[in-house]
């Protein structure tokens, strides 16, 4: 029984990794997805269009963590066109400064952690959030997102 | 009478009609200017100044360009931004207070000329990509603020290389019948019937913020089609789509379809956060920039005025391929 288990918890994890890999576009744009609509939650709490959750809260930081640990290998070379059709695509500034690209996600992801663990109720959140959207995902957004045209 | 049209005659009445037309297009075309004696005795209010700097977006254009946008300093405004468009490639100019490079050696009259009147002081037009068509709106005081401010920052040495465009663009005399066409209206005129609030915003909007200047569609002359005015369309260096923000584009956002409230276009304005939960980029990032540095009272003005425009429907952008 057990044997089985590992045996389809192999197979699953080396599909989804098969997946990734067959897909980084595909793959990138879906954490996004789930990057805004985490941010999307914590600013339903912030603007007082929901009550103040802090399962969710936590929820939500965690997925920029996930986030912030698998996008940086997710834009090999071959994919520097991104999807036809989308509005938006990765600029070419990602491949030209690699470095400094892949540190703004671990940035992103320390400050996921750490912004995370300071925001306890309604007013911690407001005064947190601004910032650290600014900063990690506003900022990158303006140097290496681009609309396609 | 069948003597009178010679060949000779005609040529002399073509003649005359040519030297009549261009006397004519000359006389239209004669770039306006602010005089001194215009401008009372006045003591700017620098704080006043920096906020008309950061409404007016003067760095998103006029700061010396870097690699990484963290690291461009808004203070020091050496030009240099190549700005690609329909017509030519334009090169921003050094706005600094450098006497020899930048505007260091303007009058105050010159400064005003140019943001009312899109003249230089040599007395040529200056190109409508630096958007006169509304800083002709503000008001005197805010001008002469906003100038005085700009020569407190540091001046930057260095002159940017000129424009590049396509001929007949590259003739600045025609500028003049584009300004007949388009450079209408005077200062702002607030609306007694609205309150205090739309009115300030309707100025933040419609003069030094000029978000009309992208966020339209425009014809083929570059002139805002009045009629669609903040319905979106093209990106002005023909990159992607600038979204419409009349109710019909932002009662109906994004692929889920969202309504944006008042208070989300201010706290957009602040944190760069769409309602969807999304971060603005490209040149909308740059303007949070700017639109967060400004006092709460002024964000919630432009989002109450931007929340009550009338719908618009714009042009149709392209349709997505899948």
């Amino acid at each position: 029984m057990i044997r089985a288990v590992f045996a389809i918890a192999a197979i699953v994890l080396g599909l989804s990794v098969a997946l990734a890999q067959e897909d980084p576009i595909k793959a990138r744009k879906a954490l996004m997805k789930a990057n805004g609509d985490a941010a999307k939650v914590l600013a339903d709490m912030s603007k007082g269009d929901k009550p103040y959750d802090q399962a969710a809260v936590n929820k939500a930081f965690a997925t920029f963590q996930d986030a912030a640990a698998k996008m940086p290998s997710l834009y090999p070379d071959n994919t520097k066109d991104g999807d036809p059709g989308d509005q938006f695509n990765a600029s070419p500034k990602v491949w030209q400064n690699m470095a400094d690209f892949k540190a703004r996600f671990v940035k992103f992801g320390d400050d996921a952690k750490s912004t995370g663990a300071t925001v306890k109720d309604v007013d911690s959140l407001k005064a947190a959030l601004g910032p650290f959207g600014k900063n990690n995902c506003g900022g990158c957004h303006e140097t290496y997102r681009v609309k396609k045209g | 009478m069948r003597k009178h049209l010679t060949p000779r005659n005609l040529a002399i009445a073509a003649v005359l009609g040519a030297v009549a037309g261009f006397a004519a297009f000359w006389i239209v075309t004669i770039p306006a200017t602010v005089s001194a004696a215009a401008l009372p005795p006045y003591t700017p209010n620098l704080a006043n100044g920096k906020t008309m700097f950061n409404v007016g977006g003067c760095s998103s254009c006029h700061a010396v360009p870097d690699k990484d946008p963290a690291k461009v300093d808004r203070t020091r405004l050496g030009g240099g931004l190549v700005l690609p468009c329909p017509f030519g490639t334009f090169t921003v100019p050094n706005i600094s207070p450098d006497l020899v490079d930048g505007i260091g050696n303007w009058s105050e009259a010159d400064f005003v000329t140019a943001l009312w009147d899109g003249t230089a002081p040599n007395g040529t037009h200056l190109y409508p990509a630096f958007p006169y068509g509304s800083y002709r709106h503000m008001a005197l005081a805010d001008v002469r603020d906003l100038f005085a401010y700009i020569k407190t920052l540091p001046p930057v040495a260095g002159k940017p290389a000129g424009h590049d465009l396509e001929f007949p663009f590259n003739i600045r005399r025609l500028l003049g019948g584009w300004k007949l066409l388009y450079l209408t209206g005077g200062r702002f005129v607030p609306d007694p019937a609205k309150s205090a609030q739309w009115n300030r915003g309707a100025y933040l909007v419609g003069g030094p913020g000029h978000c009309a200047e992208c966020h339209s569609p425009r014809n083929f002359l570059g002139g805002i089609v009045e009629s669609e005015r903040f319905a979106g369309g093209p990106a002005p260096d023909g990159k992607g789509w600038v979204p419409n923000i009349t109710p019909t584009g932002l009662g109906n956002w994004g692929d889920d379809h969202i309504a944006w409230r008042e208070k989300d276009i201010a706290s957009f304005l602040d944190d760069g956060m769409n309602p969807a939960g999304d971060y603005a980029g490209g040149a909308m990032a740059e303007v949070i920039q700017n639109t967060s540095l400004l006092g709460a009272e002024d964000r919630a003005a432009i989002a109450n005025y931007i929340f009550t425009l009338p719908p618009r429907q714009g042009p149709a952008p392209p349709p997505k391929k899948r």
